[in-house]
């Protein structure tokens, strides 16, 4: 099963080593991990994703909450959340392809951020299918260079959790 | 806050810091950049005990904490000072013992550059404290040494480190000692949920086999006398494990023992068939349960504990009840009445006269249980602190422990050299007790250095080296899982203890003879002051009854089985 967390933490150094390592540790495996400063600024949010049963789940949120740094663990999956991750993908162009790889840019609603002769760097929003989806579309034009921030996310509503 | 401000240093307000958590007592050890602090300490009206190696100071912290309930403290200078202290501080984190530890640093402005005697102590000791500080700004120590102590002595007790940069030291700030603690993301639980006691007690009514499992949480919460009602309302069996013993009078006759590896057979059987087992802090460590999936088959499984991580951790819990053991125990006795639990204990009964604790002893030859019955009657009330080995696992199954904090050992990191440096902290702690390190000739030459603390400062502690020439335990699996191949072990004729003891000045008794074990015992009272007893003991003596490693615990052999 895969779980996202919201993790507010002390905006202080050392805590992302504090949760990372206690992932390693303990043997927890993080799918992707998003580190920023939130509306206060003596607080960060982290948002991590995580596989593992609800033993494990289970285990992961007890032990972040016990690390003194950690404000608050939310199992954002228990409930309605959405969730983004940007990219940013630099793919072979020339003036032979570039119209076709603006056509899938626009279908993904994606943006061209930067034109050199030999490539275009694009930017994409999306969930984890549509990053993958145009990566796949991508492809074969030759992706040279690829960046993610990793997800985050917000549950749903006017409630904040 | 509250006071005026007084401009200091920092050196001077990490003294003044200390007053304020009513510290008597620090181990430490000086290096350059702690010298702001040293100079300090020179006229502080708080002791400080020179330990000879800094493993030495943490241990003595932790066995100081441990015999009166306090935060230990120990001090250590950068670098190898700092990291002498590691052992220690996992040993505290592994058994929730409340300590701070304080290790100088170099100056802020040299950190990560390699300096000399740098060491990252707060990123070495991450994974082994409860939290930990660098201290980035003079005008923080105040708020960072209280909450060290905060969070060391509170929830799940455990080691904090603060780290404290030379130049920290040095600076000055306008002293003001926090009233309160604001940790935002720190709220241990500490009363029980109303419900989750309801329902454990609804649990409890209808148990016929009830056991009751007590851990090292006990001793830290104060709970003893809340678990002897708790159990005796229920007229319920009570297992305490290492870290519990001294939890629960082991004369009563609702006690079983230790469970686990080298528990008694009776607390391993009761367990196994318990209905109920009332789990109250303690983890289900390997030691205890053995293989998990056959612990304690038919219990429903009730589990009080301070830390909500500990819950269903190891084994499925059914009812669990996060919150502090002698809150949520004082709570449980209201809500539950005695349980129908005469055939039971009339079958645990049967057990302890057909599966007694028992050796073979001899009059040629010195049996080391024979040795700990020896110092139970000399010196019924003192306080027993253990190294690790063969000697430790006697020490707790053949001394009659009745109170909290009478016997002090290293359980969930099996530290060999905790004990001597732990019954200094001991005794420093509790001047009142007879305090006896039961020692190992392997464990004690690792921290045997500090015969020259307890000499000079007039320590009065008698250690009892059970000396079979072997590092005993290690051998014992050899001898069983091994073919008797012993590999490494073998450490006979290390040194003469006795002359070791007498050049640093202190008494050394040597006893070959079993006749001789109780007037050296009586002796080494009487003489009051650093004593070393060599108790010359069988040297392939086992200890017994053991469960092999990965078995159920009721697959728990005799020696003789195991021969
Ligand atoms: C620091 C450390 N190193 C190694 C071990 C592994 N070990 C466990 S018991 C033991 C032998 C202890 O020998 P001794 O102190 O003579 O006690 P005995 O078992 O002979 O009573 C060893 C080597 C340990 N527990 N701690
Ligand atoms: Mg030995």
């Amino acid at each position: 099963m895969r779980h996202t967390l919201a993790v507010l933490v002390e905006n202080k150094y050392g805590v992302l080593a504090r949760v990372s390592g206690l992932f390693s540790r303990r043997g927890f495996n993080i799918d992707s991990l998003a580190v920023g400063i939130t509306e206060d600024p003596t607080t960060s949010r982290m948002t991590i994703i995580v596989s593992g049963d609800d033993h494990v789940l289970e285990q992961v949120m007890k032990q972040l909450n016990k690390l003194i740094d950690v404000i608050r663990v939310i199992d954002l999956s228990s409930e309605e959340f959405v969730e983004r991750e940007l990219a940013l993908i630099k793919v072979n162009a020339d003036a032979s392809n570039r119209a076709e790889i603006i056509q899938i840019v626009d279908i993904f609603r994606a943006r061209i951020i930067d034109v050199a002769s030999k490539s275009v760097t694009i930017e994409v929003t999306g969930d984890v299918e549509k990053i993958k989806a145009i990566q796949t579309l991508l492809k074969p034009f030759g992706i040279k260079e690829m960046a993610r921030t990793g997800i985050v996310a917000l549950n749903r509503g006017s409630k904040s959790p | 806050m509250t006071g005026k401000a007084e401009r200091m240093t920092g050196a001077r307000a990490f003294v003044e810091c200390l007053y304020r958590e009513n510290v008597e007592i620090i181990f430490g050890y000086p290096g350059g950049v702690l010298l702001p602090i040293y100079d300090e300490l020179y006229d502080a009206h708080l002791h400080h005990l020179l330990v000879r190696h800094e493993q030495a100071a943490v241990h003595a912290a932790e066995g100081y904490a441990r015999a009166t309930g306090k935060v230990g403290v120990c001090l250590a200078t950068s670098g190898p000072g700092a990291t002498n202290l590691v052992t220690g501080i996992a040993n505290a984190y592994m058994d929730s013992i409340p300590m701070v530890a304080f290790t100088g640093q170099v100056p802020s402005s040299m950190l990560g550059n390699d300096a000399f005697q740098e060491a990252d102590i707060t990123g070495i000791t991450m994974p082994i404290t409860k939290h930990n500080y660098l201290v980035q700004d003079v005008k923080d120590l105040p708020r960072i040494i209280k909450e060290a102590f905060h969070i060391a002595s509170t929830g799940r007790p455990g080691p904090v480190l603060v780290d404290i940069p030379k130049d920290i030291t040095t600076d000055e700030l306008d002293f003001v000692y926090p009233d309160t603690v604001e940790l935002r993301g720190y709220k241990p639980t500490f009363k029980g949920n109303a419900q989750q006691v309801k329902r454990a007690a609804s649990v409890i009514k209808g148990a016929k086999r009830p056991v009751i499992y007590a851990g090292g949480g006990v001793i830290g919460s104060e709970a003893s006398k809340e678990l002897l009602a708790f159990a005796e309302k229920l007229k319920a069996p009570v297992t305490t494990t290492l870290t519990g013993i001294g939890g629960f009078p082991n004369d009563n006759e609702l006690y079983l023992g230790m469970p686990g590896m080298h528990g008694t057979k009776y607390a391993n059987y009761a367990i196994q068939e318990s209905d109920v087992l009332i789990a109250v802090g303690v983890r289900f460590d390997d030691r205890v349960t053995g293989k998990t999936t056959s612990f304690a088959p038919n219990a429903k499984v009730i589990h009080i504990d301070i830390d909500p991580a500990e819950i269903s951790k190891i084994i499925k819990v059914d009812v669990p009840i996060v919150g502090d053991a002698k809150q949520i125990l004082g709570a449980l006795l209201e809500h539950v009445s005695e349980c129908d639990t005469k055939d039971w204990l009339n079958k645990i009964a049967t057990w302890k006269r057909d599966f007694p604790l028992f050796y073979v002893n001899r009059n040629d030859v010195i049996k080391p249980q024979y040795i700990l019955e020896q110092i139970s009657e000399v010196c019924p009330d003192a306080i027993i602190v253990t190294e690790v080995g063969q000697h430790q696992m006697w020490a707790a199954q053949y001394f009659n422990y009745k109170e909290p904090r009478t016997f002090i050992s290293s359980g969930g990191l099996g530290t060999m050299g905790y004990g001597f440096p732990a019954a200094i902290g001991a005794k420093l702690g509790r001047p009142d007790k007879i305090v006896v390190d039961v020692s190992g000739d392997g464990s004690f030459q690792m921290n045997s250095q500090e015969m020259a603390t307890i000499v000079q400062n007039n320590i009065p502690i008698i250690i009892a080296i059970f000396n079979n020439g072997y590092l005993g335990m290690v051998r014992q699996w050899q001898a069983l899982f091994f073919e008797h191949r012993y590999s490494h072990t073998t450490i006979e004729n290390s040194v003469d203890f006795v002359k070791l003891a007498e050049a640093y000045g202190a008494m050394g008794i040597r006893v070959t003879k079993p006749s001789e074990v109780k007037a050296a015992i009586e002796k080494a009272v009487e003489a009051n002051g650093p004593v070393l007893i060599d108790f010359v003991i069988e040297r392939e003596e086992n200890v017994s009854p053991m469960v092999p490693a990965g078995a159920a615990i009721n697959e728990i052999l005799d020696l003789e089985d195991i021969q």
